[in-house]
C-alpha cells in the first residue's frame, strides 16, 4: 500500500512538470513578456522604456528557459521558467500583477469556497442518491418516467439560469435571503444557504440519471435474482445488495472532485458575491492577471492528481478484493 | 471620344447591367468549417445509404417519435444556422473610380431575409409585443407642453392609430399567421406523403418485407408537432412585422433577432468543435490502443496532462493568451467580424483541445480489448497490414462510441458557451451568443420595473436547442449501444 503510493506520487511529477510546461508554453511562448507588458499597460503607444520598466517591476526581463549571460546553475535557474513556473512545485506561487502574495490570498479564501462547496457536494451526493434509488425503486413505471423526464428537463436548463432565477425568487420576491455577501461564522449561514440550494438543483438532473443508470446496470445481476429468491424485501435488496455493489462506478465520479473542492465554483461565487478562490479566478481572468491563472491551474491539476490517488484508496475500503500493489 | 473614355464607359455599363450582383460573397472561417462538416455529413449519409447493416440502427432512431420530433426542432434550427452561415458585403452607392465598393459590414443571408427585424431598432427597452417604449419620457405636445408619458416606438405598432387597438390588431393577426402555417404544413405533409408513395424506398422494401422506415405510430406526433410548430412559426412571422414580438433590448434591439441570430453561434460552437476533437481522439486513442508500447505510454502521458487542468482554466489561460495575440495583431483582419468570427474558431478549438481527452481513453479501452479478439488475430496471422487492420477492422467498430461521445457533447457544448461567456472567455463581445446576451441582460432582473424578456428569450431558445438535442442523443445512443438486447438482432 506505501509503496503503491510512493509510486502514484512519483508519477505525478511528470505529470505536474508536463502541466507547468504547458501552461508556460500557453503564456510565454505564444505571447513574449512584450506583448504583455503592452496588454497591461494598455496598447496605444507605449514606449519601450515603460515596457521595459515593467519587466522589471514583474520579473519578466530574463530570458525564458536558457540564460547563457548567467554561470554555474545560475544558467537555468535565473530564467522566467524558473522563477515563475518552477517555484511553484514548493507550493510557492510569488506575486499577481498586482503585488499581492498569491499563497496568502488562497489561504484566506479558501474558507468561504469550502463553505459552499462542501454542503452543496454532500447534500448533493445524498438528494441525488436518494433520487436515484427511488426511481429505480419504481423502474418502468409511471414514476420512472416522469423521473428520468425530469432529470432531462432539468439537465438542458442552462446553470446560468438556476442561480439568476434563484436570486431572483428567493432574495428578490420572497426577501428570504441576501442577494449576495459572505460572513463568516453561524451569521454567514444565510449568505450560503441559497447558493447550497441551485448548486444541488443545478446538477440534480444529470446525476440523478447517471446513478439510475448505474443503479440499473447492477440490479440486472444474477446476485440480484438471488437475493430475491432468498425472500429479501425490495428495499433491502436496494440498500444491501444493490447500493454497495455499486459503491465502486459511484466513487469513480465522486472522490475525484473532493479535492477540487477547495478551488470552490467559478458561477456560484461570481454571482454571490463570495471572497473564495473561484470568485478570485474570475477577477483574475478579467483582470488578465497571468500569475494568478497559472497558480490557480498549477493548483487544479495538483488537487486533481491527489483526488485520483484517494479514488485508488477509496476502491480498498468498499471493495475488499482491490489490492493496491 | 477616345478609346480610353469609350473603355471606361462600357465597362461601367457593363457593370451597371449587372447590377443584381451588388454584393460580394464572404466566406469567413466559421463558415468554411460549417460547410467542410456539412459536407462531411453528406458523404456520412450517402455512404450509410448504400450500406444495410449502418442503416440499421439509424432506422430504430426512425422509430422513436421522441427522437423525430426534436430532430424536426433541430433541423428547424439548423435551417436558420445555415441561412446565416451564407455571409456576403453589400455593395455601396459610392464608387471609388469607376471601382464597385462594398461596405464593411459582413451580412447573412439571414439578415437579409429578416432585414425589417435587424434594422427596425427602438430607443430603448419595450416590452413584447408593446406598442410604447418601457419607461416615460418628456415628450412635448403640440401645444408646446412638457408631458411625462410613454412615448410610441418607432416600428412596433407604427401602423395603429391608438393605443387601444393593439389587443384586437394582435388577435387577427396572430390568428391569420397561424392559419396560413397551419395551412402550409398540411400542404406540405400532404406533398411528402405524396412523394413517399410514389417512389417506395428501396431499403424498405428490401428489409423484412413491410418494415416501412417510419412506421405510423411514429407519424402521429410527428404530424401534431409538425402543426403546432407551423402555427407557432406563422404567428411569430406575422406579428414581427409589425410588433418586436419579443420586446426590444436596451440600445433597442430586437430580441427575436438576437434570439435567431445567437442559434448560429451555438451550433457552431456545438459542431465544429467535434473537427478538433474527432480526428485527435480518434486518431491517438486507436494509436494508443493497438500499438501499445511506448506510443501508448506517451499518448497516455499527453491527455493525462491535458485532463488534469481543469477545463474551465485551461480554456481560460488559453482564451486570454488568443485575446492577447488577436489584439497585438490588428493587421491580420480585414473587417471587426472576421476577427470576431476568428475568436469564435479559436474559441472552438480550444474546446476542442480540452475535451478530445474523454474520447481518447474511451477508444484506447475499446482498441485495447478488440485487437485482442479473434478476428484481428486472424488478420494479424494473414499478414494483413496494421493500417488496413485499422481502417478495415479496428475503426468500423469503434464508429459507435465516437457517434455516441459526439451527440452527447453538443448539448454540453452549447451550455458551456453560455458560461463561458459570462465569466469573459467565451466569443467576441460583438459576436451575437446566447451567452451575450445573458450576459447583457443579467443585471435587467434587478432593474425597477424589471425587464425579463431578454433573458427568457436567452433561456428559452437555448433550452429548446439543448433539449432537443438531448432527446435526440439519448434516442442515438439508445440505437447505438450494443449492451442492449433486442429483438431485431434475434430475428
Amino acid at each position: 500500500m506505501l509503496a503503491y503510493l510512493l509510486r502514484r506520487i512519483f508519477y505525478a511529477v511528470p505529470i505536474l512538470i508536463g502541466v507547468n510546461l504547458l501552461t508556460f508554453a500557453l503564456f510565454f511562448v505564444v505571447n513574449t513578456p512584450d506583448d504583455m507588458a503592452r496588454m497591461q499597460l494598455g496598447i496605444k503607444r507605449v514606449t519601450p522604456e515603460a515596457i521595459g520598466k515593467w519587466k522589471q517591476q514583474h520579473g519578466y526581463d530574463k530570458p525564458l528557459l536558457v540564460n547563457g549571460a548567467a554561470s554555474g546553475t545560475g544558467k537555468l535557474t535565473d530564467t522566467i521558467f524558473w522563477q515563475k513556473s518552477a517555484s511553484m512545485f514548493v507550493l510557492d506561487f510569488g506575486y499577481s500583477d498586482d503585488g499581492r502574495n498569491i499563497s496568502r490570498e488562497i489561504q484566506t479564501r479558501m474558507g468561504p469556497s469550502l463553505a459552499i462547496a462542501l454542503p452543496t457536494f454532500v447534500v448533493g451526493l445524498v438528494v441525488y442518491v436518494s433520487f436515484a434509488l427511488l426511481m429505480t425503486l419504481f423502474r418502468a413505471t409511471a414514476l420512472d418516467i416522469a423521473g428520468v423526464a425530469l432529470c432531462v428537463l432539468l439537465m438542458s436548463v442552462s446553470g446560468l439560469f438556476y442561480i439568476i432565477g434563484g436570486q431572483f425568487v428567493v432574495s428578490k420576491l420572497w426577501h428570504l435571503v441576501p442577494i449576495s455577501g459572505y460572513d463568516g461564522g453561524l451569521g454567514g449561514f444565510k449568505f450560503v444557504a441559497l447558493p447550497i440550494v441551485i448548486g444541488v438543483i443545478g446538477s440534480v438532473g444529470s446525476s440523478s440519471r447517471w446513478y439510475r443508470t448505474i443503479f440499473l446496470e447492477e440490479i440486472g445481476k444474477d446476485y440480484v435474482r438471488t437475493a430475491r429468491a432468498k425472500g429479501l424485501s425490495e428495499l433491502r435488496v436496494l440498500f444491501r445488495h444493490v447500493l454497495k455493489n455499486a459503491m465502486i462506478p459511484i466513487l469513480t465520479g465522486v472522490v475525484v472532485v473532493i479535492p477540487l473542492l477547495f478551488m470552490g465554483s467559478l458561477l456560484t461565487e461570481s454571482f454571490f458575491g463570495i471572497p473564495g478562490l473561484g470568485s478570485y479566478t474570475i477577477d483574475a481572468i478579467n483582470a488578465q492577471d497571468f500569475s494568478v491563472v497559472r497558480a490557480m491551474v498549477f493548483l487544479g491539476s495538483l488537487l486533481y492528481i491527489v483526488g485520483l490517488i484517494l479514488t485508488d484508496i477509496s476502491y480498498t475500503m468498499v471493495d475488499p478484493r482491490v489490492r493496491l500493489q | 471620344m477616345s478609346s480610353r473614355a469609350w473603355f471606361d464607359k462600357l465597362t461601367t455599363n457593363g457593370m451597371e447591367g449587372i447590377d443584381y450582383m451588388n454584393f460580394t460573397p464572404v466566406i469567413l472561417w466559421s463558415d468554411a468549417l460549417v460547410f467542410l462538416l456539412l459536407a462531411a455529413c453528406l458523404v456520412g449519409a450517402w455512404y450509410i445509404r448504400q450500406h444495410e447493416h449502418l442503416l440499421l440502427p439509424w432506422r430504430r432512431v426512425a422509430q422513436n417519435a421522441t427522437a423525430m420530433v426534436s430532430l424536426l426542432v433541430l433541423a428547424l434550427f439548423l435551417v436558420v444556422g445555415l441561412l446565416d452561415t451564407l455571409h456576403y458585403r453589400a455593395a455601396l452607392p459610392e464608387r471609388n473610380g469607376g471601382e464597385r465598393v462594398y461596405s464593411p459590414e459582413v451580412l447573412s443571408v439571414f439578415d437579409k431575409l429578416a432585414g425589417p427585424l435587424r434594422t427596425q431598432s427602438e430607443k430603448t427597452y419595450s416590452a413584447p409585443l408593446a406598442v410604447t417604449l418601457y419607461a416615460k419620457e418628456s415628450i412635448g405636445d403640440a401645444q408646446g407642453r412638457v408631458l411625462r408619458d410613454y412615448p410610441r416606438l418607432k416600428f412596433g405598432g407604427a401602423h395603429l392609430t391608438d393605443e387601444s387597438q393593439r389587443d384586437g390588431d394582435v388577435l387577427w393577426r396572430g390568428l391569420k399567421g397561424a392559419v396560413v402555417g397551419v395551412i402550409a404544413a398540411i400542404f406540405f405533409v400532404m406533398l411528402v406523403g405524396w412523394a413517399k408513395r410514389s417512389m417506395p424506398t428501396r431499403a424498405g422494401s428490401k428489409a423484412d418485407g413491410g418494415h416501412v422506415t417510419c412506421p405510423p405510430y411514429t407519424l402521429r406526433p410527428m404530424l401534431v408537432a409538425t402543426l403546432i410548430i407551423a402555427a407557432l412559426t406563422g404567428i411569430t412571422f406575422n406579428l414581427a412585422t409589425a410588433y418586436h414580438v419579443l420586446g426590444t433590448d436596451k440600445v433597442g434591439q430586437d430580441v427575436l433577432y438576437l434570439s435567431l441570430k445567437s442559434i448560429r453561434t451555438g451550433l457552431i460552437i456545438g459542431t465544429v468543435t467535434t473537427l478538433v476533437t474527432l480526428p485527435l481522439a480518434l486518431l491517438l486513442g486507436i494509436a494508443a490502443g493497438y500499438l501499445r508500447g511506448w506510443v501508448d505510454d506517451v499518448i497516455q502521458y499527453v491527455y493525462t496532462v491535458l485532463s488534469s487542468i481543469p477545463s474551465v482554466l485551461l480554456i481560460a489561460a488559453a482564451v486570454l493568451m488568443m485575446q492577447v495575440t488577436i489584439e497585438t495583431h490588428p493587421q491580420w483582419f480585414d473587417t471587426s467580424a472576421s476577427r470576431a468570427d476568428l475568436r469564435l474558431v479559436f474559441l472552438c478549438l480550444i474546446l476542442g483541445m480540452t475535451s478530445w481527452t474523454g474520447l481518447c481513453r474511451l477508444l484506447r479501452g475499446e482498441t485495447l480489448k478488440l485487437r485482442e479478439l479473434e478476428y484481428i488475430q486472424a488478420a494479424q496471422a494473414f499478414g494483413v497490414s496494421s493500417f488496413r487492420i485499422l481502417t478495415r477492422h479496428i475503426v468500423p467498430n469503434v464508429m459507435h462510441i465516437i457517434l455516441i461521445a459526439l451527440v452527447m457533447d453538443f448539448s454540453a457544448l452549447v451550455l458551456a458557451e453560455a458560461v463561458l461567456s459570462y465569466v469573459g472567455v467565451g466569443v467576441d463581445p460583438s459576436t451575437i451568443s446566447f451567452g451575450t446576451m445573458i450576459n447583457a441582460a443579467r443585471l435587467e432582473m434587478g432593474r425597477e420595473p424589471m425587464v425579463w424578456w431578454a433573458l427568457t428569450a436567452a433561456f428559452g431558445f437555448m433550452l429548446a436547442l439543448v433539449l432537443a438535442a438531448n432527446l435526440f442523443a439519448d434516442a442515438v445512443r439508445d440505437a447505438f449501444d450494443p449492451r442492449l438486447n433486442r429483438m431485431e438482432a434475434n430475428a
